[in-house]
């Protein structure tokens, strides 16, 4: 399996990871030996096995639906990197 | 030096010593001694002797728990309220996180004593620590080597006798392998054993803490500690914890241990493989039974292992986004260029290539082919683990295929770095508990022996090891120049 420069472009703009463009070729190359050994996967058929999602086939635990958590908003937003009035802020999103 | 756990309580409580005394002498060795190894992200002095100020005082009027005055450091990826906590990453550089992990929580409730947070591959992401914003960790052992990972800061700091003991996390190795290139004990424990509430995330359904210290009596009681319930975990066992320390000197009189013929197989480096042989005929004489097993899925751990733990991981990291909390470009010109370029700036290169794997692996087209697939073979992976345990009650191999290596031997090549992690991840995979103990040194440098238990079989482990370290000194050897 080997990802092409373009791929390695999309691929981090679904991640919203910026990378620099003179590094694209080196994550393509990186991404494209992982894919490889990933692809060892292939030489086992497993179909009709039950995936396995939780090592222990736990199912999720419910709870009450009972408040928990005390408002720590001060707390929370001190380590905000910028915030206005209890908000977080962020640029523009609407025009 | 006193160098055990179990040694410094006993002085502690005869009164023989204070733990400002000793958390003292331990924070005048970090001094000493951090510079060259770099096992500390930070060390919290203030913090430290106010604790120990409070446990003289608590032992002063008779009233001591299980840990009061020990001296301890906590991988940095344990969420610690008022503290920095950085995952070793750029993007949580600025980060004091606004509460206790559940694990530090433990600590605190049963009296221990905090030097700090130790160093480690960036979001735990690697087997060699040099993943770290914050440079690599040196092997005490040979400060030209590393001291594995991702918790090396950990493995180094009790190695050289700056912590007693240590916190770690292990998603496919991140315990064992450390403590197996630094000749000390470690143990992750099932899935499930200890909260992952405020561990920050990297394979959540990988994810383990556990302990490091230089023996198993060690590890016990600080298992203790960090074991138990927590609602706030998920996937938390509610399952009793048993008491660790009294499992310890049953003997392994009849104990059946397996031996994986894939373990042994080609890979694993002679002189270790030679070192391993005699820790078996040493467990032999003390009365175990040795089998041969198979465990035939093993050579597709590791492809299962890095889908699963990147698809994870670029879930679990979509948190870190610039908008609430750690490092945020300068400038953005909008919201997604604030998100691109803050999490560009703030993950390394290695946490980068992971999230991009596993936002492919799991993108339109291609979750069948990779992340469901992956899933299919973890089961047979585990089912290879169910199979054995009807025949045995403890596996036993290498911990690693080589001992440490030079700091930048593997730094260009990801896939040769990821191999390191043959005989750990597949636990990980299978919610399997397994510790790594010393058992000898090659050229030098210290060889670790894996057991792997049944499900919350953490007590046969821990027995077991014990047993070793009583006929065995391995894990009582200290690096020339921090003895």
């Amino acid at each position: 399996m080997s990802l092409k420069t373009d791929d390695v472009r999309n691929i981090a703009h679904l991640a919203r990871l910026h990378i620099d463009e003179a590094d694209v070729d080196k994550y393509a190359a990186d991404l494209s030996s992982i894919l490889d050994l990933v692809d060892q996967m292939n030489q086992v058929d497993s179909q009709g096995v039950t995936p396995l999602a939780n090592p222990l086939d736990a199912t999720q635990r419910l709870r009450a639906d009972e408040v928990t958590e005390s408002d720590q908003r001060d707390k929370f937003q001190g380590i905000a990197p910028d915030v206005e009035q209890g908000f977080y802020r962020v640029p523009k999103v609407i025009e | 030096m006193a160098n055990g756990v179990a040694e410094i309580r006993r002085g502690l409580k005869a009164g023989k010593f204070s733990s400002v005394e000793i958390t003292q002498d331990y924070l005048a060795r970090i001094a000493l001694h951090n510079p060259a190894l770099n096992c500390f992200i930070s060390v919290t002095d203030e913090i430290a002797l106010a604790q120990a100020r409070q446990a003289d005082a608590a032992l002063a009027r008779g009233e001591s728990a299980a840990l009061t005055g020990v001296p301890l450091a906590h991988k940095d990826l344990f969420c610690t309220d008022g503290v920095k906590t950085s995952c070793a990453s750029r993007i949580l550089d600025n980060f004091i996180a606004p509460y206790d992990a559940t694990v530090i929580e433990n600590f605190k409730r049963d009296g221990a004593v905090m030097l700090g947070k130790t160093n480690m591959d960036e979001f735990a992401m690697g087997s060699s620590n040099e993943n770290s914003y914050y440079g690599c960790v040196a092997n005490p052992w040979n400060t030209e080597y590393v001291p594995g990972g991702s918790s090396g800061g950990s493995a180094a700091a009790v190695a050289a006798g700056l912590a007693l003991g240590a916190s770690g996390t292990d998603t496919g190795g991140s315990i064992r392998q450390p403590a197996a290139l630094c000749g000390i004990t470690g143990i992750k424990p099932t899935y499930g054993r200890v909260s992952r509430y405020g561990m920050i995330a990297f394979g959540s359904s990988l994810d383990q803490g556990g302990p490091f210290a230089r023996s198993a009596e060690d590890c016990a009681l600080l298992l203790q500690t960090m074991s138990g319930f927590d609602p706030r975990d998920s996937t938390s066992a509610e399952q009793a914890v048993p008491d660790y320390g009294a499992a310890l000197g049953q003997g392994i009189e009849g104990l059946k241990i397996g031996l994986p013929q894939e373990y042994f197989a080609d890979g694993l480096d002679a002189g270790i493989g030679a070192v391993i042989e005699n820790a078996i005929e040493e467990l032999q004489k003390l009365g175990a039974v040795i089998v041969d097993i198979s465990l035939p899925n093993t050579g597709l751990s590791i492809p299962t292992y890095y889908v699963v733990a990147m698809a994870e991981c670029s879930s679990n990291l979509s948190r870190f986004d610039g908008v609430r909390f750690g490092h945020r470009c300068d400038n953005p010109t909008d919201l997604e260029d604030l998100y691109k370029r803050s999490r560009g700036e703030g993950f390394g290169a290695e946490v980068k290539r992971r999230i991009m794997i596993g936002s492919y692996a799991l993108s339109k087209g291609y979750y069948d082919a990779y992340y469901l697939k992956a899933q299919q073979l973890r089961r047979l992976i585990k089912q290879d683990f169910q199979q054995a345990f009807d025949s045995v009650d403890l596996i036993l191999g290498p911990t690693t295929p080589e001992t440490a290596f030079k700091i930048g031997a593997k730094t260009d090549d990801p896939v040769s770095m990821y191999l390191q992690d043959i005989y750990t991840i597949s636990l990980n995979l299978a919610g399997l508990p397994g510790m790594s103990l010393p058992v000898g040194f090659c050229d030098g440098l210290p060889v670790g022996m894996q057991l792997i238990g049944n499900y919350f079989n953490e007590s046969g482990l821990l027995n077991a090891a014990h047993c070793y370290q009583q006929v065995s000194d391995w894990h009582q050897q200290i690096p020339e120049a921090f003895r």
